[in-house]
């Protein structure tokens, strides 16, 4: 990355989503747990790859590695994760309708 | 590899060019590289051991100075311009 | 909750306004934040609670802490010699706790010009500046600021005289770092309330300048 060749620094701002505070959130308070470290986050970002980081946006890669580091400190399995998951969707179709248990 | 002492500004050093696979935190434009010691910033848990959970132990980590000469040759765009980057003992031959 | 705002067409079964970034289709990776979270709640890990407190936290952190940070460094010449000594403790004691990582100030001068960047991943000074921007966790930003920072500088806005050399600091460990800007002309006497309203957050990253007194 560092002294790639690139185009002009995009002028982006947003303002975060809900869900992706949360997860920055998730980040700061699963790492203060003692589950993982920083650098267990970045680890699994790297290992991601390149495809990753121009397909999946800034914290879609965060909850993805937040998520393979808490697996691998066995918080919950990938069955609980799962079958979580298939809950989570068959609530609603939008993220407002799918949050709430 | 732990340094004895702690190696003090200005000394002049080359980052190790090695490629392991996994967490490190030397970038690779950065490899091979010689600088200058910036300042020595005191001991910090090894992130190669923290990325994986293991227990870390401690290394020192210093900040080093190089040239956009000596990183980028003929194409720097000010050739005197600087690079500062953090960079841990293990990673620094004097 | 302070980030639950606008949008109050739109009433959550729970009678909770919306977000209007909630009403678009959920996604697989959004699905996943909800699950990781819940089972976190269930486990005892978290709470509901430690979560959003979290959040009106990040919510709280901006770029005027660390403008109120440079304002007193150019008011105080002893808080400015303590602050490029050991940054982490001198805005611990305003209040601003960096936690484990360190923070380095770096000073511009009529020679010197700095400015900051992660090429490895996205490190900012979060506690100084908040959530870093967008373009900081460019690909872009990341790969040439290194390499052309006049370049990358200059689509900012500043431009750098040849004879003002450029330092480029890669926030590649634990150090997290502040740009403290040279302080703007016409600003004798100056409080340090108005003071920090002349500095911005790219003024504290390096890619922009102090607003001027006028």
């Amino acid at each position: 990355m560092g002294g790639d060749a690139a185009g002009p620094v995009p002028n982006d701002q947003h303002d975060f989503a809900l869900w992706e505070k949360r997860v920055d959130a998730l980040m700061i308070l699963g790492s203060a747990r003692g589950h993982f470290t920083v650098d267990g986050l970045r680890r699994c970002l790297e290992d991601m790859g390149e495809q990753a980081f121009e397909e999946m946006t800034y914290y879609e890669r965060w909850v993805a590695s937040v998520n393979q580091n808490l697996i691998e400190a066995g918080v919950y399995s990938l069955e609980e994760l799962g079958a979580k998951m298939e809950e989570v969707k068959a609530r609603g179709d939008t993220y407002g309708s799918a949050q709430d248990a | 590899m732990d340094l004895l002492k702690m190696l003090e500004p200005g000394l002049p050093v080359t980052i190790r060019d090695m490629s392991p696979p996994g967490h490190v935190r030397t970038p690779k434009y950065l490899r091979g590289k010689s600088g200058v010691i910036e300042r020595a910033l005191g001991p910090y848990e090894n992130p190669e051991q923290r990325a994986y959970c293991l227990p870390a132990s401690k290394k020192q980590l210093y900040r080093v100075r190089f040239t956009m000469e000596e990183l980028w040759g003929g194409n720097a765009e000010n050739p005197h311009d600087t690079l500062d980057a953090e960079i841990y003992e293990h990673w620094i031959e004097v | 909750m302070p980030h639950d705002h606008h949008d109050h067409d739109h009433l959550s079964p729970s009678g909770h306004p919306y977000r209007q970034d909630n009403d678009e289709a959920l996604t697989y990776w959004q699905t996943m934040e909800i699950a990781i979270r819940e089972l976190l709640i269930e486990k005892g890990e978290v709470t509901s609670t430690e979560i959003n407190a979290q959040i009106d936290a990040m919510d709280a952190r901006t770029p005027t802490n660390g403008a109120k940070v440079v304002a007193r460094a150019w008011d105080e010449p002893d808080f400015k010699a303590a602050l490029l000594e050991d940054g982490a403790k001198a805005t611990k004691e305003m209040g601003f706790d960096i936690g484990p990582m360190n923070l380095v100030a770096v000073e511009n001068t009529d020679d010197v010009h700095n400015v900051i960047v992660c090429t490895l991943c996205s490190c900012y000074p979060r506690n100084l500046l908040g959530l870093p921007p967008d373009w900081y966790k460019t690909r872009e930003y990341r790969s040439r600021t290194v390499k052309e920072p006049r370049k990358v500088l200059a689509e900012f806005g500043v431009n750098l005289p040849e004879n003002v050399a450029c330092r480029v600091h890669d926030s590649t460990a634990d150090m997290r770092y502040i740009v403290l800007p040279a302080r703007p002309a016409g600003t004798d006497g100056w409080s340090q309330e108005q003071l920090a309203e002349l500095v911005t957050r790219d003024a504290m990253i390096g890619t922009g300048l102090p607003l001027p007194a006028s």
